[in-house]
Order: structure tokens, then sequence, then C-alpha cells
């Protein structure tokens, strides 16, 4: 039943943000086509480990596509070739035996490498902690149900707010924007009644976060859009900027 | 409030809609007007008067010149700054995903070939028509350019005609992402309006580069024909 | 055997009618004036739900909040991929739900093995948590009237789970991480991602701070506090195959077991039974498939053995099978609950069928979820409304599509209701050491009621702990704050070093994972979802020997102090060989049936769960004796003053 392919691999490998890196080749035979993507490098790991050799770092955690840990650029999409998920969820059953599979980290000025394919993505922290929440302390919250919220509403903000914050989105980006992240936090929290008390603030300080970090400026290619796992949309890049500007123009 | 336009990347933004929706308006007015070489040259000539010499055509021009020149250092501004956000090491295997248009990866190529051809295209026209009119001004006489006869003249050779196509082609190009772009930027889009004023800027990119485009090849297929 | 000792442990149950306790409590604790705060240090370990929620609303009370987590950011903690949702006592559905009845069935989903003190407390405050979340922005699941919708779940006759489409944790974590990043901006909590804690550090008998590795450059470092709260999930990877994450480890867990914390009913594991089956040797982790889809999915095997032997080999296909030959056996089995029946009896029903011959998929280990009925009941658009992304989610992974074949799903390994014994304060046996969310062991018995984890971890970190901590830090105001330097830490952070040094000197011949698999198929087999005497006895000698290969022919490449993810790993099974023992020793002990424990020896004549209350009504609470040494078994006795304790009937 179970189906194998062999495969090349041509992954970076770099000891550290400063330090030079370089593609090296690897090839794996046997690899069942049920595997995932990371199944996959972990075979290689446990070939390279057991020949003495130091593993290839990637980040990854829940492999479940949801936890946004997984990152990888696969050959020249990040995620993969397969549409809606994370490398985590990407099959083997989607590569063709003997293929050259490519597989770099995330570049983009704001997101340094690590080691090999494990990148810093804590600019996306810090923007969040620049104003992506509604300002409010534990306890004394009047009832959920207190304030009605449309249901059409509650559901765009829903969409919005699936961001896994994996950053697919600025490496995808020819110009390491990374509007796609900040405008689905703002939208999330502009589209409900809870958020709206402090929309421009968040608006104007998440931005200028995001600016001072040094990710670029968007120019609507919309590739973020067509490589996010979970398909948030670039109309809440729309969004931010209305509120944005708006905000601006109240001052 | 002011400073946001420099130093805040959605302000960067703002100006460079508003400055290339004022000159995309400017191409609708342009193009409107250059229909009529090929229908009444006469109209076209007095729209060339009107335009001439004048101090309002004269402010106009400056306002357009400053336009341009916004637009264009924006631009630049803006992609060196992309370049840099986009880090030092590049991909190995790029590919774009299905989606996502050409012309909208590629919109500082298509805008540096627009202005090239602007160059040749002031040179043709501008240089010959109101820079000598005002020169003519200043030396206290008066002079019309006849522009009919000018641009009949400049078509007369292919050459012009296919270089003048294929610089509306970029045009073109530049237009259908620029258009939608500008009001993206500026906030006007939503989930029912993104497809919206995807196709109205198709549309109207489409139409303006035709009226455009109808002058060199309605010249190149005179002359084939001859 | 184990020793048993017969010392009281004492949980610190405030007096009182259950309704007055937690009210008596609040009333009466110590609090720390706001001036104060400001001088005392708390250290949070892990930034899930309970941790994230604890150090925010410890940073807006005013102390000075230390927050670590092992990933790059906070909000990839493995709360996040909780699914179906979060109860709370709400009764917005006007179908009779109540704070008791949330306690009531808290306490009977969980086999009369959990605390009604602390069982009522979460019921109590579950409602707190649907208004905090709301006014955060989490954007719950809303009816067209604009107000909240709510689903029902297993083991209760009421809708009370809130949920934001499948992805209700991550919705509840970004609410808390979102909470946590405010208090980051505004200083009164420092975060410290990529980090792992290695140790407590105990001064005097009081935790009073952490040896911490920076897993980027492999450093030893250490921090001081006044408190030290751990939340770091729970140890269910000693399986291998489980649906954590691949990070989640029960390393915390072990070494404050190992500094004299008890360790509590470690062989309740509780075991998920929709998740999609085992494809081959080289899978990495079981994904689940959400609880809720039990709400429309039927569950099936064929009623006759050939046909399930035809479908294994392929010569069949499920939908071939008429509906008469399909044997719908929860609804069968238990009429009443039919296919919402609690998860252990429903994974027990599944292993049941598959063990007698009827299982299906290629392995035999699967059985089908059906959602035919549904799709002919509410059409298409309405299940992918319901579940669409779920069952996207399973086709990327299976390459089947649920819609047109039904889904094939087997028991798995997912969450562990035992672990670090703790009081009604959430305080460890170690003074000033606190333990929250899945790391604890405190309120779902044998045996956890689906939503009902989200619930706890966030009633831990947002309206708990706030307040019971307080009673300890209010005696701490006086205490300067430490330095690192002193002779406590000196020591702990050399036996963290010697223990890497020991691990990366072995130099043998066996990788992490593979002695890490070892484990999990040993565990799986003898501590799984039937235990007996034999087996566990057989599974301690296993996991004895396991334990001696991997410390004397692990092999770890690269250096101790570098980034080096094989050491991280490494660490992490060395401890979960020490959890694995712990459980068999655990479920060897414990000479019934309960919850999520199931010994094959007790059970009544229909296959169900026999519990044994007069001999094993307590919490086993083991306290560690040293390195090879038997550890002790003490014993909490359970007392059930407010609900009178049943057989559990689902039938």
């Amino acid at each position: 039943m179970e189906k194998t392919i062999s495969i090349h691999l041509k992954i970076w490998r770099q000891r550290g943000p400063k330090a030079k890196g370089a593609f090296e080749t690897y090839h794996l035979d046997h690899v069942s086509t049920d595997s995932s993507f990371l199944e996959m490098l972990d075979m290689l790991n446990e070939q390279l480990v057991g020949s003495g050799k130091e593993p290839v770092v990637f980040d990854h955690d829940c492999r479940e596509g949801i936890c946004g840990m997984c990152s990888l650029y696969i050959n020249g999409h990040p995620h993969g070739p397969d549409e809606d998920i994370t490398t985590c969820q990407l099959h083997m059953r989607k590569f063709k035996d003997g293929e050259t599979i490519t597989i770099e980290p995330w570049r983009s000025h704001g997101f340094p490498i690590i080691r090999d394919l494990m990148v810093d993505r804590t600019a996306f922290d810090k923007i969040i902690q620049a104003g992506g929440y509604v300002s409010i302390n534990t306890g004394g919250i009047p009832d959920a149900n207190a304030i009605p919220i449309s249901k059409v509403k509650a559901d765009e903000a829903m969409d919005a707010a699936s961001c896994i914050g994996c950053g697919a989105c600025v490496a995808a980006c020819k110009n390491g924007s990374a509007m796609l992240f900040v405008s689905a936090k703002v939208s999330q929290l502009a589209l409900l009644p809870q958020g709206q008390v402090e929309a421009a603030r968040r608006a104007k300080s998440m931005v200028a976060k995001m600016d001072e970090l040094g990710f670029g400026n968007c120019t609507n290619t919309g590739a973020c859009e067509a490589e996010c796992p979970k398909n948030i949309s670039i109309t809440n890049i729309a969004r931010l900027n209305r509120e944005f500007l708006a905000a601006k123009f109240q001052d | 409030m002011g400073l946001f336009i420099f130093n805040s990347s959605i302000g960067r933004k703002l100006i460079m809609s508003i400055s290339g929706l004022a000159l995309i308006l400017f191409l609708l007015f342009h193009s409107i007007m250059n229909i009529f070489v090929i229908f009444s040259p006469e109209i076209y000539d007095a729209i060339c008067k009107f335009l001439g010499a004048n101090w309002y055509a004269l402010i106009a021009t400056m306002g357009l010149a400053f336009l341009f020149v916004v637009h264009i250092v924006y631009a630049f501004w803006l992609s060196l700054q992309n370049y840099i956000a986009r880090g030092k090491e590049r991909y190995a295997v790029k590919k774009n995903a299905p989606g996502v248009d050409w012309a909208s990866q590629n919109m500082l190529v298509l805008g540096a070939i627009v202005l090239g051809f602007i160059a040749l295209h002031l040179f043709n026209f501008w240089y010959k028509m109101q820079l000598q009119e005002l020169l003519a001004k200043l030396n206290g006489e008066v002079l019309h350019v006849e522009g009919a006869a000018l641009v009949q003249e400049l078509f007369a050779s292919p050459v012009y005609c296919l270089l003048y196509i294929v610089w509306l082609v970029a045009l073109w190009f530049h237009l259908t992402h620029g258009f939608w772009s500008a009001l993206h930027s500026l906030g006007g889009s939503n989930t029912v309006w993104l497809p919206r004023i995807k196709v109205i800027s198709n549309i109207f990119s489409t139409v303006i580069v035709l009226l455009f485009m109808a002058i060199p090849v309605y010249y190149l297929i005179i002359n084939l024909l001859g | 055997m184990a020793t048993t000792e017969t010392k009281k442990i004492d949980a610190k149950i405030p007096q009182g009618a259950l309704a007055e306790k937690w009210n008596n409590y609040k009333a009466h604790q110590k609090l720390v004036n706001p001036a104060n705060k400001r001088r005392l240090d708390v250290i949070v370990v892990g930034t899930g739900l309970a941790g994230a929620s604890a150090a925010a609303s410890l940073g807006e009370l005013g102390f000075n909040v230390l927050n670590f987590c092992i990933q790059d950011s906070p909000r990839r903690a493995h709360s996040i991929a909780a699914q179906g949702g979060i109860n709370a006592a709400k009764n917005y559905q006007n179908d009779g739900d109540s704070v008791y009845r949330l306690f009531y069935d808290t306490i009977k989903g969980g086999d009369y093995r959990a605390r009604e003190a602390n069982v009522y407390r979460l019921a109590e405050v579950s409602n707190s948590i649907i208004d905090q979340c709301v006014a955060q922005g989490v954007p719950f699941a809303r009816e067209y009237g604009g107000l909240l919708d709510n689903r029902s779940f297993g083991g209760a006759q009421v809708s009370r789970t809130f949920y934001a489409k499948g992805q209700t944790g991550q919705q509840l974590l970004l609410g808390a991480y979102s909470a946590l990043s405010r208090q980051v901006n505004k200083g009164s909590v420092k975060l410290y991602t990529r980090y792992e804690m290695l140790d407590v550090v105990l001064i005097d008998g009081k935790a009073r701070g952490i040896i911490a590795r920076n897993l980027v450059t492999g450093k030893i470092e250490r921090f001081a506090a006044h408190a030290v709260v751990v939340a770091t999930g729970g140890y269910g990877n000693a399986f291998f195959l489980s649906t954590n994450a691949m990070g989640s480890n029960g390393s915390v867990a072990v070494q404050i077991y190992k500094k004299g914390a008890y360790f509590a009913n470690p062989c309740f594991a509780q075991i998920h039974p929709t998740c999609i089956p085992v494809h081959g040797e080289n899978q990495s982790k079981l994904t689940l498939m959400s609880e809720s889809l039990r709400n429309d999915g039927r569950i099936w095997v064929p009623k006759k053995k050939e046909d399930a032997e035809a479908i294994r080999t392929g010569k069949l296909k499920p939908t071939q099978i008429a509906e008469d030959d399909r044997d719908y056996y929860l609804e069968r089995r238990y009429p009443a609950f039919g296919n919402l029946v609690p998860r252990d009896v429903a994974s027990r029903a599944a292993k049941e069928r598959c063990d007698a011959g009827f299982g299906v998929g290629s392995t035999g280990l699967a059985v089908y979820l059906d959602f035919s009925d549904a799709i002919q009941r509410l059409g298409r658009s309405t299940v992918e409304a319901r579940y669409g992304n779920l069952f996207q989610m399973y086709e990327k992974i299976v390459d089947d599509n649920p819609y047109e074949t039904p889904m094939m799903i087997y028991p798995a390994i997912h969450y562990t209701m035992g672990g670090v014994w703790v009081d009604y304060e959430l305080q460890t046996s170690i003074p000033g050491l606190y333990c929250l969310g899945e790391a604890n062991f405190s309120d779902h018995g044998a045996n956890r009621l689906g939503a009902s984890a989200l619930m706890q971890g966030l009633a831990d970190g947002y309206f708990v702990l706030p307040y019971t901590i307080q009673n300890y830090l209010a005696d701490e105001i006086r205490t300067p704050r430490f330095s690192t330097d002193l002779p406590e830490f000196t020591e702990a952070e050399k036996a963290v070093s010697d223990r890497i040094d020991r691990l990366m000197k072995i130099q043998g011949k066996q990788t992490v994972d593979s002695l890490h698999k070892k484990l999990g198929l040993i565990m799986w087999d003898f501590v799984g979802m039937g235990r007996n005497k034999a087996g566990l006895e057989k599974a301690l000698t296993e996991i004895k020997k396991i334990k001696k290969e991997f410390w004397s022919d692990v092999f770890i490449p690269g250096q101790g102090d570098d980034l080096n993810t094989e050491l991280e790993k490494a660490l992490r099974v060395a401890d979960f060989l020490e959890i694995g023992e712990l459980m068999a020793r655990d479920a060897l002990v414990r000479e019934e049936s309960c919850g999520g424990h199931f010994r094959e020896e007790h059970q009544t004549g229909e296959g169900e769960a026999l519990r044994h209350d007069e001999d094993f009504s307590f919490v086993s609470c083991w306290q560690y004796a040293g390195e090879d040494k038997e550890p002790t078994l003490l014993k909490e006795e359970l007392n059930y003053e407010f609900t009178k304790v049943q057989q559990r009937n689902y039938k």
C-alpha cells in the first residue's frame, strides 16, 4: 500500500546571523508519500545524527498547522507548493520521485537567521506589544452578552484573527512588508466594539513599530494573501490604511 | 500630523496614491484632448493654443511637473527601502504565487520605462510647443505652434508610432495595478469592493491607453495604406 | 511494591458550604498592598493559557513578572491547538445549566477522583472567563441576533461550550497573549523566549528562582524571584506519538518532583477518541480531530468480520457496506449519550471493537466517523460551515475526501489529568512554588471532559492564582530581592551543567528519537488504554532497560553550550523516562478502573470501568526518594461531602 520516493534536497545551512551560509545537498531514499514534509526532515536529521553530524535546525512545534512556528521556503514558496497550509501539513505526496527540493529560510531584514532554517521573528511580538490588544485588566468586566455584535462582523473579525503569526506574508513579499500581519490584528479589533475604543491609537502605534523594525512598504502585490496558510485577505490592509489615515487626520 | 507622509509607510503610500491618482486624472484629460487630432485638427490646435503660453496653463504645467517629481522621488525612495527590507540574501528559487499580477511586482521597472518615454515625449512635443511659445513670449513675441501638424509630422515615421505603442503598453500595465492599488492604499476597498475596483481599474486603464494609442495606430495605418 | 505512608496531606480546603468556600477564602486571605507589589518578583514558566493569563494578571496587579517559554513567541504554546471550545455555566441557552450542573458534570466526568472544592470553584469562575475573553476581543461564534452561540460536547446534556470556529484555543491564547503583550509594553512583565527551565532553586525550603538554558546560545542562566509559578503543560509526549506539540514536555514537573514536590495521579492520561490514525513508522505526531465532530458524525465499524477484513485489504470500500451491516457501537451501547459519551468511554469502545477484529484501515486500527447522515439531514453547506476547516485538514493529511468517504479515526494520547500535586491555593508541596493548568493535577479527576482544559487553564491564571499567591507573598514583603550569586544558585547551576556534560560525554550510537520511540511503544502497549498487572510490571522493567540504554548509548552531536536541538530533546527524553516509570508504577498501585485509567482486571460484566471507592478514593501523591530508589506513595483522601458518588452511567 505504502508508496515511497527518493528525493534530493538542497538545504540552506548557516551557523549564525553573521556567518556566511551556503546550500548543502542531501539524498533521501524510501520517503513515504504519506509522510509530512517535516517528518521527511526528521528522517534526514536521524540520518545525519546517525552518521555523527549535526542536524539541520528548523523551527516546528504543534505540527497541526496552528502554532505558526514552522516556516521554510520550499521550492520558491513559503510553506511549500500546496495551498492554504503550513509546512507541517505539507505532505510528500506533493513531490515527485527523484525531484530536487530546495529549502531556504524566510529571508527578510526583519527576520534575521538564527541558524540554518531557523529565523528570529520576535519583531512580530514587538508589533503586538505596541498595541495589539484591548487595554483592559482582568476582572470587573460586564456580561459577555451585554453588547450584541453582528454575526457578519464577528465572523469577519474571526477570519482576521485566524492569523498564526508565521511570517509567510513577509517571506513572500518582495518588499519585506509586514502589512498583512499588522492589518489582521488591527482589523480583528477594529471590527469589534470592544476594540474600537482605542482603535486610532492602536493603528498608529502598531504601524509606527512596524516601520521602526525595518519592514518594507506595502505595494499591494497580493503575494502575501496568495501564500498565507490561513487565507488572510488583503482587504484587511485596506482597512488598516483607513484606520491609520483616519487616525492621522484626526490629530 | 504632517510628518507622517515622510516617516510612516502608510503616509508615504498616501503620497504615492494621491500623486498617482492625480496623474491618472491628467492622463484622462490628455487622452480626451488628443483624440481630437484625428477628428478635428482645428479643435486640437485651439486646445493647444489654450494650453500654450498662458499663466493658467503654466501653473498647471508646473503643478503637473511637481506631481511627477513627487511620484518618481517617492517611488525610488520606497523601492530603496523595500530593497533593504528584503534583506541581503535573496531566494535561490522564487516562484510567483497564483493570482499575483506581473505588473504589481514590476511597478518600478514599468515606471522607469514610462519615464524614459516621457522624456522623449517632452522633447517631441512640449519642447517644441509650450516651451518655444514661452521663450517667444519672454522675447515679447507671440507664437502659436500648430500641434496637429507636429503630430502628423512625428507619426509619419512608423518607428515613432511603434515606439509610442510600446510605451503605451508599459503604461497600461503600470495603470492596471496603479489605479486599484492607489484606491486600496487610501483604504477604499473591502471584500465587496476589491474585485470591483480591480475591474474598474482594468477598464479605466484600457480606455485611457486605447484613446492614446488610437493616434499612433491611426497614423501607422494611414501611412501604411499611404 | 511502593512504600505507602499515611502522612496526612492537607489540601487547605476552606471551611463552609461548597458554594461559599471560594468567597470565604477571598474574604479572609492576605493581600499585598500596591506599593509592596512592585518590590516582589514572580517567575512564571510557560506562556500557554495558564501561564500567559497568570503572567498578565500578575503584571496588571503590579508584581514584577519574569515570563519564560521555550518557543520563539508566547503565542506558540500548545494551548493554541485546542479546537472545540470552552465550557462555562452561563446558561445562555436556557437549557437548565448552572454552576452546580457544570460542577457535577465535571466531577462525574472525572469519575469521582477530583476534589469537590476545586471543581466547584472552577465552575464558579467559568462565567467570568467568557466575559473576560469577549472584552479582550476574542471573536466567539455568534447568532444572527448578535449574542453568543453555544455547542454541545461529550459528557454533558446541555449546550455550554463557547467556540471560535474550530480554533477556540488559538483565539483564547491570543487573547491571553495580547493581555501579556500589554504588560510587556508597560514593563511589568519581562519575556524570556527560547529559554528552557532546567531546575528550580530552593532557599530555606522555599522556591526562590530557576536555572534556565538560553536555547539560542546554549548558556545556562540564573533567575531569582520571590515565588515561582510553573505552567508547563502535560507529559503526554512520554508516549512519543501524541496529539501534543513536538516540544511539549514534562521536564519541569520532573525537576520540581525531584526537589520535593509531589507528583499526583501520574497514571491518569486521557486518550482522545477522534484522532487521525497512525500511517507509518516515521510518523512524528498524531493529529486530533475535534470532539465537536461527534455532534454530527456517527461512529461505526462493520458488523461482520469478513467485511472488516475486506476493507483492510482494500477489496471493499466503506460506502459499499449496507446500513444493516454497520455496527454503530456507541449508539448501541450507550443510547442516552450515543456518540457523545465522554472521551474515555468512546476510546475504550473503539479499542474494544478493533481488538475484536472489526477495525478498519490498512492497519485495522481505525473506526469510521461518518457524516453521510448529517450531510443528508443538514445539507453539505451546513456541514461545511460547521466543520469545513477540520475536513480540509483531514483531507490534506490523509488525501481522502471526508464528504464522500467516512473519516477514519483512532484514539491517541491527548491530555494528562495527572500532574504536580497542588493544594486549594494551587501551591505545590514546596512553599512558594505554584503549578497551573495541565501541569497540575487538580480539577479533572481521572478523566477530563471536552472543552474543560481551556476553562481550567484560564481559571487558574486569571482568577485563582492572582488571589492565592498573594496569601503567600503577603508574608514576603520584607524579603529583599535575592542575589543569584547565593550558593544555592551556584549549586543548582552546577547540577544542571553536570547533567548536560554527562549527556554530551556519552557519545553512544543511538539517536534520541529512536530511544524515545522505544519508550513510546512500551507506554502505548502496556500503559495505554488497557492496563494489567503483568503488562505494567513488564513496562517497569522495560523502561528501566531503556533508561540504562539511554544513559549509556545515546548520541548527541554538537556542543552543550551552543544551540543544540538534539540536546534539548535528550534532556526532555531523560525526564520522560522518569515519568513513564512513575505512570506505570501508579497504574500498578491503582487496582481499579476509573476514567482514563482502565485496569483490565477491574471491569463490569459489560466491559465498563469498575471503580473501588472504598480502597481508592484518594489522590496518589508520589514523593521522590532519590536516584534509583522507589518513590514513596502518599495519599490525599477524597471526601465527597456534597455529591453522591455513583457508578458513571451514560446509557
